[in-house]
């Protein structure tokens, strides 16, 4: 039979997750699991933004607010299966939305010195 | 001659045009629900194209947008419900 050739494909992500109320204190933790999830599927983390605390539009676990953590990342294209199941295990995670971004990524490393080459 | 008066005044032909069409730093994304918000009414359903002028590619994009932000509770599914 005909094998499909395996091909490691980059994309890139981003997600937007809500950390529990009464448990910002851990979300040290949440951020370096996120992290290490991420590296595991040989991609980085981009652009992480904290929003902070934000009333929610409608009560979530009967809380009013939460806290918002943005961040934008790329890794291989079966990433976001273990991040999924990551968030919805965790009790301190309590809403959480992943979007693709692209879907064929490359590392910036090397357009940057191409680039640096076109200007001089 | 009635008729062409009653008509006249009936009908007021006014050109709605689409907000992100006219300004194309406008972008329409769920992480931003301010712009979001103008899109509902009060009970926080997403209004009709109709109402709003917006264009058919730009509605297709809103109408994603805006169920996303519902998910992260950046906008409300029913705003009926107050939290004070």
């Amino acid at each position: 039979m005909y094998e499909i050739p395996k091909v490691n494909r980059f994309r890139r992500w981003e997600t937007l997750f809500i950390i529990h109320p009464d448990r910002v204190d851990e979300k040290d933790s949440v951020l370096e699991k996120l992290k290490q999830i991420i590296q595991s599927r040989q991609g980085d983390i981009l652009k992480l933004d904290e929003w902070g605390m934000r009333k929610l539009a409608y009560p979530i676990q009967k809380r009013k607010n939460g806290y918002y953590v943005y961040a934008e990342f790329f890794g291989l294209s079966d990433l976001p299966k273990e991040l999924e199941s990551f968030f919805r295990i965790d009790e301190r995670v309590i809403r959480y939305i992943i979007v693709k971004l692209d879907d064929h990524y490359q590392k910036i490393e090397e357009t940057s010195e191409n680039k640096e080459v076109k200007h001089g | 001659m009635d008729n062409q008066v009653l008509l006249q005044k009936r009908f007021f032909p006014r050109k709605k045009v689409c907000k992100f069409c006219a300004d194309p730093n406008l972008v329409i994304d769920y992480k931003k629900p301010e712009i979001l918000k103008s899109f509902l009414n009060e009970k926080g359903m997403i209004l009709h194209r109709r109402q709003t002028g917006t264009c058919a590619y730009h509605q297709r994009r809103l109408t994603e947008a805006i169920k996303r932000a519902r998910i992260v509770a950046l906008l409300p599914f029913v705003a009926d419900v107050e939290i004070d």
